[in-house]
C-alpha cells in the first residue's frame, strides 16, 4: 500500500492530522508524522522528513502532504537525498483534507498516482454548500 | 593565505548571535518573528557539529549545509543549507581561499538559493543582498583589486541591497502575504546574508 507522510512546522499538527487520517485508514502504520524539529521546536527539518518517507514506504511509494512555506522546500531536499529507490512525491493539496482523501484512497490499495490524484482533487472544494 | 574555516564560522556565528533579536524583530514586521532565533539555533549547531581541524573546505561546508537544513527550521534553513552545500561542491579538496574560489563559491551558493526558493532578484529576499555582492566582488577582482578590497566592495553592495529591499514588495516567503504592505521594511534574510559576508570580510582582514 502507498504510505503517507504528514509534514508540518508544528509537531502537534503533524501528529493530529496523522491521527485524524488514521481514522479512515484501514491499515496501521501507513501514515507517518514529520512535524517540527528534533528538539520539538516549530519548523521543518529535511532529514526528519527523509526518515519519515523511509518509514512510510512499504514498497508501493509515498505521498507527502505539507503545510506552509519551507515545508515544501524541506520536503524537496528530502526527495533529493532519497534518490530513485523509493517512489515518493509531494502532493499539491490542503493538508487536512488532502491527508484524509489520500488515506482513504491508499487504504483501497490504489496506486501512488491515484492517491495523489485523490488528494489533489480536494483542492478548491467548497466547504459550505 | 592560510585559512581556518572553523574560525571564520565562529565569526559568522558570533555576528548572527549578536544580531539575533534584531533579525527576529525585522521578521516580526513582515514575517513570523523567528529569523534570528532560527539562524542562531542553526549556527550554534554548526559550531558543535563541524570538525574544528578539518582543512578541506568542501567537507566543512557540506557539514555546515547539512546542519542548517536540520536545525534552522524556517525557510532560511533549506535555503542557506542548499547554498552552503552548493559552495561545498566547488570548494571540494581546497584548503586555501582565493578571490577566484570565493567568487565561484558565491556564484554556486546564489544559484542554489535561486533553485531552492524558485526566486529571482527583486523579490525582497536574501538574493537582493547576495547577487549585487557577487557582482561587485567579481567586478573588483576583474580590475585587479585584492581579495580584501573585493570583499569590501561586496559588503557595501550587500548593504545597498538590504536598503533596496525596503523599497520593494515581497513576492516570496511569508512576507508575500503582506504584498504592498511589506514596503518600508528591510528583509531579514538579506540582512543575515549581509552579516555573513561582513563576518567573512572581517575574518579575512584579521
Ligand atoms: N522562496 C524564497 N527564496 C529566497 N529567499 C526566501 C524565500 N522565502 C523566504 N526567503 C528568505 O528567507 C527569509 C525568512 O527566513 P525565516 O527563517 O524567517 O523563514 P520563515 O519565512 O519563517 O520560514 P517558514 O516558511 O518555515 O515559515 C526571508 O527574509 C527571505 O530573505
Ligand atoms: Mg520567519
Amino acid at each position: 500500500m502507498v504510505g503517507l507522510v504528514i509534514v508540518s512546522h508544528s509537531p502537534k499538527i503533524a501528529e493530529g492530522v496523522r491521527d485524524l487520517a488514521n481514522e479512515v485508514a484501514r491499515a496501521s502504520g501507513l501514515i507517518v508524522a514529520a512535524g517540527g524539529l528534533e528538539d520539538g521546536s516549530i519548523g521543518t527539518d529535511a532529514m526528519r522528513i527523509l526518515d519519515a518517507i523511509q518509514e512510510a514506504n512499504q514498497g508501493d511509494g509515498v505521498a507527502i502532504l505539507c503545510d506552509l512555506g519551507s515545508a515544501i522546500m524541506s520536503a524537496e531536499i528530502a526527495l533529493e537525498f532519497l534518490g530513485n529507490d523509493v517512489a515518493a512525491k509531494i502532493v499539491d493539496a490542503p493538508l487536512v483534507e488532502g491527508a484524509v482523501a489520500a488515506a482513504v484512497e491508499a487504504s483501497c490499495g490504489s496506486s501512488l498516482e491515484d492517491v495523489i490524484g485523490a488528494a489533489e482533487a480536494v483542492r478548491g472544494e467548497k466547504k459550505i454548500l | 593565505m592560510a585559512t581556518s574555516i572553523y574560525q571564520c564560522l565562529t565569526r559568522i556565528t558570533a555576528a548572527i548571535t549578536e544580531n539575533k533579536d534584531f533579525l527576529t524583530e525585522l521578521d516580526r514586521e513582515i514575517g513570523d518573528a523567528d529569523h534570528g532565533l532560527n539562524m542562531a539555533r542553526g549556527f550554534a549547531a554548526v559550531l558543535e557539529k563541524v570538525p574544528q581541524e578539518e582543512p578541506d573546505f568542501g567537507v566543512v561546508l557540506k557539514k555546515v549545509g547539512m546542519t542548517l537544513l536540520s536545525t534552522v527550521g524556517g525557510a532560511s534553513g533549506p535555503l542557506y543549507g542548499t547554498a552552503y552545500m552548493e559552495a561545498a561542491k566547488v570548494a571540494a579538496g581546497k584548503t586555501e581561499i582565493t578571490a577566484d574560489l570565493f567568487d565561484e563559491m558565491l556564484g554556486a551558493a546564489i544559484a542554489g538559493i535561486e533553485r531552492r526558493g524558485k526566486a529571482v532578484r527583486g523579490e525582497k529576499t536574501m538574493l537582493d543582498a547576495l547577487i549585487p555582492a557577487k557582482d561587485a566582488f567579481a567586478e573588483k577582482v576583474a580590475k585587479g583589486a585584492s581579495f580584501v578590497e573585493a570583499l569590501d566592495a561586496a559588503c557595501a553592495a550587500a548593504e545597498e541591497g538590504v536598503a533596496f529591499t525596503k523599497t520593494i514588495a515581497a513576492t516570496k516567503g511569508r512576507a508575500a502575504y503582506l504584498g504592498e504592505r511589506s514596503i518600508g521594511h528591510q528583509d531579514p534574510g538579506a540582512t543575515s546574508a549581509t552579516l555573513m559576508l561582513e563576518s567573512i570580510r572581517d575574518y579575512v582582514k584579521g
